[in-house]
């Protein structure tokens, strides 16, 4: 980065919050890993010395929803699965984002079936979809670029926190 | 085939004047019988001591759609006596939709019976615990029938909201 030269000369650098914010934050970006079938398993193999996700710091794959910034939903859901997948993601703290990675999390991919959900952005809000039954690592490494972009453009200002909703008091007499 | 003379004649000694079918295809045997006789039938095949049929490897159904008789129930079972496989069938009507269980006789029936019932709806009597196997318990349609279409009905299973 150089910036430890900058350091040894300088002592101090000016630059903004926003671009702080979004450095670190697109530098660190922790996945859940939501490995549902096959695809699981080409996520696994990015996080192997061979691919290394460690390269764009997302090598800590956290299998708590609360420390996750990027939920990699990674397999085929079903409907019976939806409700699952669905109560991960509302555990994730904001900001956060979603890869749906492979053909069956996209669209359904060949699960062209009852029982099978024909796209997660029936019920997730996507930011990248990715081809690929299942998508080589190289891959994901690149929707993860992409992931790393769209944070870039995004503003400090943008994931303040919301205000929470009026809580009732129920009281009992 | 020796397994069915041997087969023919024990069901013949135990049950007189009851009508069992037999069709050889490729070297695979299948015993056809009404299905009151299910647990009489499998309970002989797996207890007699010179046939054995301890385990019981699948349970499934076929729906025939327009056949009369429009469900036929499937029992593959293993003898690891002698080392051979028998397919039993029993048909069973959509207006009687119901079949004895045979989870007395080899536990791992329970499942393949919950499978088969969430399935095609075709009820197992004297199961102990029939509920459904793959779809959510909530859900109404019976997916395998001919007459579910392939895509389910529309609303019928709940996705979690946006």
């Amino acid at each position: 980065m150089g910036l430890e030269a900058k350091l040894n000369h300088e002592g101090f650098l000016t630059t903004t919050v926003d671009a702080l914010v979004e450095w670190s934050r697109k530098n660190s970006v922790w996945p859940m890993p939501m490995g549902i079938s096959c695809c699981a398993i080409e996520m696994m193999a990015s996080g192997d010395p061979k691919y290394d996700i460690a390269r764009f710091g997302s090598e800590v794959m956290r299998f708590t929803p609360r420390q996750c910034d990027l939920m990699i939903v990674a397999g085929t859901v079903t409907y019976k699965m939806s409700h699952v997948v669905k109560k991960i993601y509302d555990q994730m703290p904001d900001p956060k984002w979603v890869i749906a990675m492979g053909a069956c999390t996209s669209s359904g991919g060949m699960y062209r079936t009852y029982s099978v959900v024909q796209g997660i952005d029936q019920f997730l809000p996507v930011d990248i979809y990715l081809a690929g039954c299942p998508p080589r690592p190289d891959n994901l490494l690149n929707a993860l670029i992409q992931i790393q972009d769209k944070i870039g453009r995004t503003r400090a200002r943008e994931f303040q926190d919301q205000p929470l909703p009026e809580l009732t008091v129920i009281q009992n007499n | 085939m020796e397994l069915k003379e041997l087969l023919d004649q024990k069901l013949k000694e135990k049950f007189s004047g009851e009508n069992f079918i037999f069709n050889e295809y490729r070297n695979e045997l299948t015993l056809s019988f009404d299905k009151k006789n299910v647990v009489s039938v499998c309970k002989l095949l797996k207890e007699d001591p010179d046939l054995q049929f301890k385990l019981c490897e699948d349970i499934t159904a076929v729906d025939w759609a327009k056949r009369k008789d429009r469900f036929t129930v499937v029992y593959h079972i293993f003898s690891l006596k002698l080392n051979l496989r028998l397919a039993l069938k029993a048909n069973v009507d959509e207006a009687d939709c119901n079949i004895d269980s045979v989870c007395s006789i080899w536990k791992t029936a329970n499942w393949h019976e919950r499978e088969t019932y969430d399935m095609y709806g075709i009820k197992f009597n004297n199961h102990p615990d029939l509920r459904r196997f793959y779809m959510p318990e909530e859900f109404e349609y019976h997916p395998l029938r001919k007459d579910f279409p392939l895509m389910g009905i529309p609303g019928s299973l709940p996705l979690p909201k946006k």
